[in-house]
């Protein structure tokens, strides 16, 4: 679908109205997902393994089954047998079958009648284990003679001869890569390495269940994706997916980290054997150990460059690691690696790779930072070597409209070189680096995802509209929402309320993830404000006596659309609602597609960071954010995303990583230990909002959401670099490692 | 199990709790105060933080027993009626949250500071809410959102 023509006058969009869900989330009365009781609710707590890897020969529930206020406990025996495929390896992280696969796996669950109970009751439960070898390392685990996690997963493309952990391979390029090495002044080959992270969202996956005997099942949780959780929930409980209800709450952060599924299934299968409803939260540590994280990565890159800064040629080999299951992005870390750059000869391949660890799961532009951090430090050195300046370099072989992309398609309409243009217009880029201090610069790529979309729009009497979409609102997309149906509808923002619908009300909307909400719920909403229009504009014919056709619609009200359609007086949206039930009842507007134009969104990043050579910690001092948005509906919610997105590339940067023990547990599952930045880590975020309006969407929107993530590690790494005089080549860029390379330098 | 009474948002409240339960239990289980959210449970993240006799605390280091006889302040207490507290509004005009999870902790803290600290400089807004972790924003608009709300207040002093 591409819309030749993008809505250029706005009355409402591009303005900065107070979020509809506002009040609610200033006083405390927004709920989230542990804030629903139910009478007579039971609350739920889990058992996790704590081995990394070992065999489940018994479950012993016995003693705990008679414990004080105990009503029910379930293992994997109470869930759907049979399962195959991406539904079995979902069961099998919900809840484990014949082995624990990683430190936090899920071994069985109780109700009882308090929380307390609950967790008093998991000390009873007896689990002989067999402990097993294990591998937590990406490197290690491919290597001959490592534990095999599971054998016989390998997806289809994975090169025979490796070891059964690579369960994944993906592989692209064009041109001749070495003949483009040999024509480069300079080649540097180099391997970079990041640590898994977690999303860190602050409230821990909540939810409350309740199940009858007619196996109808109804949900309240925390979920970027709630018509997602029908679906794996009515598979793991062997039914289906539209006898289980599921409403969204508000959600409480998500970056990817809910749009899995690890807790509802369990709460389904208490509140079915205990005919109560049932309560389940995770505690923080629980968070940690068995939700998340992001992949963690192992890189090689080579690139070469003439002397003028022209890339010759790059070649990447990316190692991803994903956890117990497969799933890894190594596909999108290939494919975004180099795709700022219109290289002549370039060639990607990625490996998914499996270890004892929690299955990796998406964490803003998925696979995209890390890709960032490994090419983008590459180029920096080239440009450093070759006394050439990073913008310029970049702006020299900036992928472009009509240009082929490292994976292979010819670019559309995209805004790289706006974004480098506008960095280098900046005031920060100019101003003088500051002394002991590095300044680093990077670009990002990210695809962005329409997906499957439903949404209804309906009138009220009164003029006012409801508008019901299926995806879950994480940053302030219903003031989005609010926006664009007001803006084609002609009325006030506030006469727009917008809800997100449960499972059983509307059409199926898959998760929100890839930055499709402003996008495609965005898009559907134009779209059934527009069939709204047109049965407005039909019941304003009927009252005139004219064909509908010559009615059309300009701010609120339906008109006459020349002077031979006859001359009438404009009737506004309210008074045709006024009569509507007198003049053919109820008016809905609706809109269902799987709009696939969502615009791809590059950004570049400038950031000064300072390094305290004594004691290996870095400051980041001045940090601007330059991304397409292809169109800002809600200019602040845009900003906060470009924000939002750079605050948690300095932490992965700097200082957030998962961290093992020869054991295989996870030895800062909390808060203190993994440390996400603080308020005073960090300085003002500038941002600047580049708009290179998208075919693909009736405003020109592209998603924003991710893409703000990409560009931070490489370009606070290349800012560290710069300020100690040495590369880093491993992610995070914490005190220990910054004095270890010092050290070696 | 223990009986407690306590004073909550001004009114008189009373309870009973068990012995382990923590200040953040009773508020959201006991007495459906769910305003003060449980982030991690450890003190960390600042998500539950009210006020006990006027000085924050994270509610779920506070067991719901020492509660007897103190003054506790949630966020369901910040507005007057209908009238949103200008920390409240501010946070609103400066779109400062995205999910909204942190809120009701950086506002229970902004309250606390602005009333020790009514002209606070950037650096001591970051550091006062430096135990309470917002994931979604950067902190960029809740820093200006707070300096914004103190500019009004102290004006309208």
């Amino acid at each position: 679908m591409a819309f030749d023509e993008a809505k250029k006058d706005f009355n409402l969009i591009g303005t900065r109205p107070a979020r509809p869900d506002g009040i609610d989330k200033v006083t405390g009365r927004a709920q989230f997902g542990a804030d629903k009781a139910a009478p007579g609710q039971l609350h739920a707590a889990i058992l996790r393994s704590p081995h990394a890897h070992a065999l489940i020969k018994s479950i012993d529930t016995s003693a705990a089954e008679k414990a004080k206020g105990v009503k029910g406990i379930v293992t994997r025996a109470d869930f759907a047998t049979g399962l195959k495929g991406e539904m079995w390896n979902k069961l099998e992280n919900v809840m484990a079958g014949e082995k624990a696969l990683y430190d936090g796996h899920a071994i069985a669950a109780v109700a009882a009648t308090s929380a307390l109970a609950a967790k008093d009751a998991l000390k009873l439960i007896k689990v002989d284990f067999e402990v097993l070898d294990h591998v937590t390392n990406v490197d290690e685990s491919m290597k001959d003679g490592a534990p095999v996690i599971r054998e016989g997963a390998a997806g289809p493309g994975t090169p025979e001869g490796m070891h059964p952990n690579v369960v994944g391979f993906y592989s692209s390029g064009h041109g001749d890569v070495d003949a483009g090495f040999a024509d480069a002044d300079l080649v540097i080959e180099d391997t970079f390495t990041t640590e898994a992270t977690h999303q860190g969202y602050i409230e821990p996956h909540a939810c409350l269940a309740q199940m009858g005997k007619d196996g109808k099942g109804e949900v309240w949780c925390c979920t970027q994706g709630h018509f997602n959780v029908a679906k794996v929930c009515g598979h793991l409980l062997g039914t289906e997916a539209s006898q289980i209800r599921v409403t969204a709450s508000e959600i409480g952060g998500g970056f990817g980290g809910k749009t899995e599924v690890f807790i509802e299934p369990v709460a389904l299968a208490l509140a079915k054997k205990t005919n109560r409803p049932v309560k389940l939260v995770m505690s923080r540590s629980e968070v940690f150990r068995a939700s998340g994280p992001t992949a963690s990565a192992s890189m090689d890159i080579k690139i070469g460059m003439k002397k003028d800064g022209t890339m010759t040629a790059g070649r990447g080999v990316f190692r991803l690691q994903g956890g117990a299951f497969p799933g890894a992005p190594g596909t999108f870390t290939a494919m975004c690696a180099f795709a700022p750059y219109a290289l002549e000869n370039v060639s990607q391949e990625a490996y998914d790779v499996m270890t004892n660890r929690p299955k990796q799961a998406a964490y803003r532009a998925p696979g995209s930072p890390m890709a960032a951090f490994a090419v983008e430090s590459v180029v920096d050195e080239l440009c450093n070597q070759l006394g050439l300046d990073p913008i310029e370099v970049r702006l020299k072989n900036a992928s472009r409209e009509g240009s082929k992309a490292s994976f292979g398609i010819n670019w559309p309409r995209i805004g790289l070189v706006e974004c480098l243009e506008a960095a280098k217009a900046h005031p920060h880029y100019s101003t003088a680096i500051p002394e002991n201090g590095g300044r680093g610069v990077s670009c990002g790529f990210w695809f962005n995802h329409g997906g499957e979309t439903a949404v209804s729009l309906a009138l009220a009497e009164d003029g006012t509209v409801s508008l019901s979409v299926g995806t879950p609102d994480i940053g302030g997309s219903r003031a989005s929402m609010c926006m664009m149906a007001a803006e084609e509808l002609g009325i006030k923002y506030d006469d727009i309320r917008t809800t997100i619908a449960d499972t059983a009300t509307l059409g199926y909307n898959e998760i929100s993830h890839g930055s499709r909400v402003t996008y495609a719920s965005g898009l559907a909403t134009i779209e059934a404000a527009r069939d709204t229009i047109k049965k407005l504009c039909k019941r304003a014919a009927a009252k005139w006596g004219i064909d509908e056709d010559a009615v059309y619609w300009e701010d609120g009200f339906a008109k006459p659309s020349g002077p031979n359609a006859g001359e009438f007086e404009p009737m506004s949206l309210t008074k045709i609602a006024s009569k509507m039930g007198a003049t053919g009842g109820p008016i809905v507007g609706h809109y269902e597609a799987t709009p696939e134009g969502a615009g791809v969104s590059f950004a570049v990043h400038i950031v000064d960071a300072e390094v305290d050579k004594e004691t290996g910690s870095t400051s980041v001092g001045r940090y601007t954010v330059i991304q397409d948005a292809g169109k800002a509906i809600h200019p602040s919610y845009v900003e906060g995303q470009f924000q939002g997105g750079a605050a948690q590339g300095i932490g992965w940067a700097l200082n957030e990583e998962y961290i093992y023990g020869e054991d295989g547990r996870l030895q800062n599952a909390g808060f203190l230990d993994y440390r996400i930045p603080v308020a005073s880590d960090l300085p003002m975020i500038d941002t600047v909002i580049v708009e290179v309006p998208n075919p693909g969407h009736p405003y020109g929107v592209r998603g924003v959401g991710e893409t703000s993530i990409c560009p931070p590690l490489a370009a606070i790494a290349n800012a560290v670099s710069n300020a100690a005089g040495v590369r880093m080549k491993s992610l995070p860029m914490s005190p220990p490692r910054i004095l270890k390379a010092l050290d070696e330098a | 199990m223990i009986h407690v009474t306590t004073t909550i948002n001004g009114d008189e409240t009373e309870f009973v709790c068990d012995p382990r339960e923590t200040l953040l239990d009773v508020l959201r289980d006991r007495l459906s105060l769910t305003g003060a959210k449980e982030g991690c449970g450890t003190g960390d993240c600042g998500a539950c933080s009210v006020t006990v006799d006027g000085t924050v605390v994270c509610s779920c280091l506070v067991l719901g027993a020492e509660a007897e006889g103190k003054e506790i302040g949630t966020v369901e207490g910040i507005a007057t009626g209908e009238d949103l507290h200008p920390i409240q509004q501010k946070f609103l005009d400066h779109a400062a949250l995205q999910c909204g999870i942190c809120t009701p902790g950086i506002l229970v803290a902004t309250k606390a500071l602005l009333e020790k600290h009514p002209d606070p400089t950037e650096t001591q807004v970051r550091y006062w809410l430096a135990g309470n972790l917002c994931r979604c924003t950067g902190y960029d608009k809740i820093i200006r959102a707070v300096m914004d709300a103190a500019k009004d207040m102290r004006s309208a002093a």
